[in-house]
């Protein structure tokens, strides 16, 4: 693996982002808008809800880590659209990147991509609606963690899908979390959902993840039992994820779609 | 001289459908050898698995003494591609374009070769230019100059002048010509304009339905079939079954 090759690439979608004002204002503009709009909402359970009344900020809170999770896997499939759209991909896989490369490099850059949309909007939380992320003490680190690797496993799968299918397989690109939302019971607990929904919710780390997150701003208290659960099911879903992402490069190697894909 | 490039027994069928069929073929050293052929003749295809896009069905490619299924990232450290199909990021300025893929190759010493490759195709008014706003000429010798970024000893070019005026289109092929004879580089053109590969071939490979059906050199191609250039033998070769 070679430093110089991971380098290069960040360098391509760094130049992009730093080259364009209104592609950085996009970035920050859709968490920002969708913080300000969470945070009413929270204020307004806060006062109206039983369930919420002693934790403000729990609905904004878990809103915020919704938005990272959306912009880690939105951001790296972004950056794998980008180089279709920009018919580069050929240059791309006639370079001598290695796939793991490819994969590791895409990981920062969408971590970069989501910290730039995300940061502005959680400063945004304290003066706007009083509250801190940093409620959630150390822990958060394990949800941000957890969060981004399931982000990023989502945008690998969903990348393989690029891989294989080509550009056709973009609309599967955007909906993906919208897909995963309701089971990942982000705004309210797992008991709402159906006991079938229930069993599918705990197939997936995201449903641990903001369980716990509610827990430590609800109870006081932390659950590492939730962590690790989510810790290990992100394990095995990103060793799937980038066992598939190898499998379809041969696949798309076989098939010819890496030529099709960049023309 | 050395052969940079062998394939031997080279096939690629896509749901029973053969797209290149059992083709043969070497590059030496400081040689360029042009692929001709009607479209979907299987050139893009035999280019595709030289440069380790496409796998091959059967058959082997050995490109500087490797194998390109079993070391395809350290053959790809030493060729390079042009095609007018793919570009590169349009809203990248050239030199940033140029540091991407210096860093992607991993060269050494990459702010001298930038100088070097800008100097040779004459590029110092582009260098802050945004990519994606330049001519299609400029931006074909951007893309020169991006294939050429990791100094490599086998390039290959698909329809390198295609869409491009006369005066652009004679620079390319002059550039060509002085750096293979510079740099010893073997070279496979896969081109439509049958005076540039008159002009820059040492051989030609005839294909035609995933098949080389002839092969030679311009000036025996046309003394071997009776015509008077190579565009006539070409429109023989691709017309006329009976006469293969």
């Amino acid at each position: 693996m070679k430093f110089n090759r991971i380098y290069g690439l960040f360098l391509r979608h760094f130049f992009l982002i730093t080259r364009s004002f209104p592609r950085v204002l996009d970035l920050i503009y859709w968490p920002s808008i969708q913080i300000t709009l969470w945070g009413f909402i929270s204020n307004f359970f806060a006062s109206y809800s039983t369930y919420y009344n002693n934790a403000v900020g729990v609905i904004l809170t878990c809103a915020i880590l919704y938005d990272f999770l959306f912009r880690t896997s939105i951001g790296f499939n972004m950056l794998f659209l980008e180089e279709i759209w920009s018919r580069n991909f050929t240059n791309l896989f006639i370079s001598p990147i290695k796939i793991s490369e490819i994969i590791i490099s895409l990981i920062i850059t969408a971590l970069v991509r989501a910290l730039i949309g995300l940061i502005p909007a959680i400063l945004l939380t304290s003066p706007l609606f009083g509250i801190s992320l940093l409620d959630l003490g150390i822990h958060l680190l394990f949800l941000f963690l957890n969060l981004y690797i399931f982000g990023i496993t989502l945008g690998i799968l969903v990348s393989s899908g690029l891989l294989r299918f080509g550009p056709s397989f973009e609309n599967i690109a955007w909906s993906t979390m919208f897909l995963l939302a309701p089971f990942g019971c982000i705004y309210y607990p797992i008991e709402i959902l159906p006991e079938f929904f229930q069993k599918i919710a705990y197939s997936l780390p995201l449903v641990y993840i903001f369980e716990e997150a509610r827990n430590i701003l609800i109870n006081q208290s932390v659950d590492y039992e939730n962590i690790i659960n989510a810790f290990y099911l992100n394990l095995i879903y990103l060793i799937t994820a980038i066992s598939l992402f190898y499998y379809s490069f041969e696949k798309a190697r076989k098939k010819g779609t890496l030529i099709n894909i960049g023309e | 001289m050395q052969n940079s490039v062998e394939v031997i027994n080279l096939s690629k069928s896509y749901d029973k459908k053969n797209a290149v069929k059992d083709i043969n073929f070497q590059i030496k050293e400081n040689e360029i050898i042009g692929l001709l052929g009607p479209n979907g003749c299987g050139k893009t295809t035999t280019i595709g698995m030289l440069l380790g896009l496409l796998k091959p069905s059967s058959g082997q490619i050995n490109i500087n003494g490797m194998k390109i299924e079993k070391d395809r990232i350290k053959i790809l450290q030493n060729i390079n591609f042009i095609s007018p199909y793919i570009e590169l990021p349009k809203k990248l300025t050239v030199k940033q374009n140029l540091v991407v893929y210096g860093k992607l190759y991993s060269v050494k010493n990459l702010k001298n070769r930038i100088e070097y490759l800008v100097n040779k195709l004459r590029l110092e008014d582009l260098l802050n230019k945004v990519t994606g706003e330049l001519s299609s000429g400029q931006k074909n010798r951007i893309s020169l100059a991006k294939a050429l970024i990791n100094d490599p000893n086998v390039l290959f070019l698909d329809e390198p002048t295609a869409s491009l005026d006369p005066e652009v289109g004679d620079f390319v092929r002059t550039f060509l010509e002085n750096y293979k004879r510079e740099k010893k580089i073997s070279i496979l053109l896969a081109s439509h304009n049958m005076s540039e590969v008159t002009r820059l071939c040492a051989s030609v490979l005839m294909m035609k339905d995933g098949v080389i059906i002839d092969k030679g050199k311009p000036e025996e191609l046309i003394a071997k079939h009776g015509r008077k250039n190579l565009e006539e033998v070409f429109l023989k070769l691709t017309r006329n079954k009976n006469e293969i």
